[in-house]
């Protein structure tokens, strides 16, 4: 029916007195997400629109009543306290962190990923848009990030992106084409992610209710030939994806730290569009040239298929 | 942020990696006073610009005595020094590093950088320095060592002794070997650096006075972590930024300007790489990436056409905005009422998608402004490289 997140998972939102955290955890509530408390050192005791704050993740695990692996943690505190709070998050034995910050030190990223390795936290972003299964009437959803609920459909297709804005002109697309998501993620613009395209394409391929999936690449890094490989080596499902930035000159960052083609002289793999596009159509992805074709290019396999 | 040679070798004597004493010049008076508090040279003069091949493109040069050094600073600084990265205008030299010429009797390479997909440092070592390392990874892979490092625990004594065995770094260089590198990638981590290269590494002197030399350094800074490092990001040399980009990052714009006529508004990175994409796809050039931020205020979107109009070479303006959270409506006021505080000249094609998209069409087309609106992304791009080409002719 969807990957990682359903109606029934308990939220906790991390930063949750700041303007994003507050404006967010309220967005995520009006959408159906069960926000169980938010988390500011120093506040507990508070609420926001009738969230009760508290000052630690362990004490919101605990008022919850509920087994904190089947709980997801969403991430507004500002760069230089991020890394802590996720950290916090895997201590308390949160299943699920999904990191919204934008503009956490590399380093601090490497250490995270490296205190998560072989734990029980599944790890999503930092510098994303979040994750959310769409719902509707029938069948409430769960929305934990800042993306706009209502250009969402529950349906079949899987997304994973590592991009905000780009993601929903696809969701919309799809959406306007009658085509509903299973679950849509954020894995964020940033050089060190908590999860890969691999690790999404892998829960996509497991789930009985995701019929196909679209990938949203960017230049920078190798996370779109990882997924290429994946996809021809383990992928039953069709996978179709799109790699922005083709037009973007070596050696600059393209607004996400990790949108970035490498700029040296040699002749190895610099994370440009065109290396990703062909590494993914030699593995048998079909990839559209065009953004505004990304709705259409799912529609016609679908309709075929 | 990238930090000169001399930055990066004051910050690298701080982690107790050996480097030359250096004087940096600023004038081409005075050069021969400098020069001999170095010593008597020779010297080697080095021109402090953001790009590599700069010994090829003559902005590296060894002087024998104070009057040779004195006419190649005059005849550098200030002028552009172009190379096979910088394209053709160069980067103007505003620094030379001055330092007592040597000669290695071997040289290496060795960098730490972030691996993207581990996540963790990576330690990369070659026996081969002084060239390409990028031409040596596909010409001879098997003689580049690469050691992951736990960013929990740093380079541990072993690892470094590991890669010192491979590149050759044996007998009296092996303990300041292991120093060197378990130094380097303390440096590294204590600075939130995302590379740190040192080609060549170099041994020199003879016999028992053999040591170890870091001859050059190229060290980039993570902008993300520039609140630890205030000292550092205070230095940072911006005079290769235009205005405009210097504009776009003190109002938390992302801007770079590129070579095409179509100016870009967009909000969201990757939307904006994309509308890039098919303003190319559809035979147009894209004058700028210009990422607004998720919002799209007035205030900003003001900002951005401002910055995007200092461009002389646009053409035309395509505005792709995807109304999120923020409903196109707010959002159409907000670009009417930025094209009236910029009065803008040129022509504007406006493309939104999202929540009332129709009450913001309806607002645009009330405004009585030259606004040629789009339905989709398709369209926005091919009317906007049908506006340039207008305009152009």
């Amino acid at each position: 029916m969807s990957i990682l997140i359903t109606n029934d998972t308990k939220v906790i939102v991390q930063g949750i007195t700041g303007g994003a955290g507050s404006f967010h955890a309220k967005g995520c509530c009006d959408y159906g997400t069960r926000v169980v408390g938010g988390v500011t050192p120093g506040k507990g005791g508070g609420n926001v629109d009738g969230i009760p704050v508290f000052n630690t993740v362990k004490e919101v695990v605990r008022a919850a009543d509920a087994d904190p692996r089947g709980m997801a943690s969403m991430i507004f505190v500002p760069p230089p306290f991020a890394a802590d709070a996720i950290l916090e998050a895997a201590d308390a034995g949160v299943g699920l962190v999904i990191a919204i910050t934008e503009g956490i030190p590399v380093t601090d990223m490497a250490r995270v990923k490296a205190a998560l390795r072989g734990g029980a936290t599944r790890l999503i972003g930092p510098n994303g848009p979040g994750v959310i299964t769409p719902g509707d009437e029938k069948r409430p959803g769960c929305k934990i990030g800042i993306m706009p609920g209502y250009i969402h459909k529950p349906g079949k297709i899987g997304i994973v992106s590592r991009s905000g804005t780009l993601t929903y002109e696809a969701v919309w697309q799809l959406t306007q084409r009658g085509l509903g998501q299973s679950t849509v993620v954020g894995i964020g613009g940033d050089p060190i992610a908590g999860s890969s395209f691999v690790d999404i394409l892998e829960l996509f391929e497991k789930d009985p209710d995701t019929e196909c999936v679209l990938m949203i690449g960017e230049i920078g890094g190798s996370a779109e030939e990882d997924a290429a490989h994946y996809f021809k080596k383990n992928m039953t499902k069709p996978l179709f994806a799109f790699i922005a930035g083709r037009t973007a000159p070596p050696g600059k960052r393209m607004g996400h730290a990790g949108a970035i083609v490498d700029a040296s002289g040699g002749r190895s793999a610099k994370g440009t569009a065109a290396e990703k596009r062909a590494a993914l159509e030699a593995a048998g992805v079909k990839v559209v040239e065009s953004p505004a074709d990304m709705g259409e290019m799912v529609l016609r396999a679908v309709r075929v298929g | 942020m990238k930090l000169h040679e001399y930055q990066a070798k004051r910050v690298m004597a701080g982690f107790g990696l050996p480097v030359l004493p250096g004087r940096v010049l600023e004038a081409a008076d005075r050069v021969g006073t400098v020069l001999k508090k170095l010593g008597d040279g020779p010297w080697v003069l080095k021109a402090q610009v953001h790009t590599g091949g700069r010994g090829k493109a003559g902005g590296v040069k060894v002087v024998a005595d104070s009057k040779e050094a004195g006419a190649f600073v005059k005849g550098l600084l200030g002028k552009p020094l172009v190379t096979h990265q910088t394209g053709p205008q160069g980067l103007v030299v505003r620094k030379i590093l001055a330092e007592p010429a040597v000669r290695a009797v071997r040289e290496l390479y060795v960098a730490v950088l972030v691996n993207r997909r581990t996540g963790r440092p990576v330690l990369i070592a070659s026996g081969e320095g002084g060239m390409d390392i990028e031409e040596l990874a596909v010409t001879a892979p098997d003689k580049i060592v690469r050691v992951d490092i736990d960013p929990l625990r740093g380079l541990e004594a072993f690892q470094a002794r590991d890669v010192a065995f491979a590149v050759g770094l044996t007998g009296d260089l092996l303990a300041p070997a292991v120093a060197f590198l378990q130094n380097l990638v303390k440096m590294f981590l204590a600075t939130d650096a995302s590379l740190v290269e040192v080609n060549p590494l170099g041994v020199i002197g003879e016999g028992a006075e053999r040591r170890l030399l870091a001859m050059d350094a190229k060290v980039t800074l993570d902008d993300n972590a520039a609140f630890r490092h205030k000292d550092l990001f205070q230095e940072a040399d911006l005079t290769d930024l235009s205005d405009a980009e210097k504009r776009a990052g003190e109002v938390g714009i992302s801007y770079i300007r590129l070579d095409g006529n179509i100016g870009c508004l967009v909000n969201g990175a990757g939307l904006a790489m994309a509308t890039m994409d098919i303003i190319k796809l559809h035979g147009g050039e894209p004058a700028n990436f210009l990422d607004v931020g998720g919002g799209a205020t007035v205030e900003q979107v003001t900002e951005a056409f401002q910055i995007i109009l200092s461009d002389p070479k646009v053409k035309a303006i395509l505005v792709n905005i995807f109304g999120g959270i923020m409903k196109c409506d707010v959002i159409a006021q907000g670009v009417v009422q930025a094209v009236k505080n910029t009065g803008l000249d040129r022509p504007l094609v406006v493309r939104l998608e999202g929540n009332r998209v129709e009450e913001g069409r309806q607002i645009l087309a009330a405004s009585g402004l030259a606004i040629t609106p789009a339905v989709d992304l398709a369209d926005g791009a091919k009317k906007a490289v049908a506006a340039a080409a207008g305009a152009a002719s």
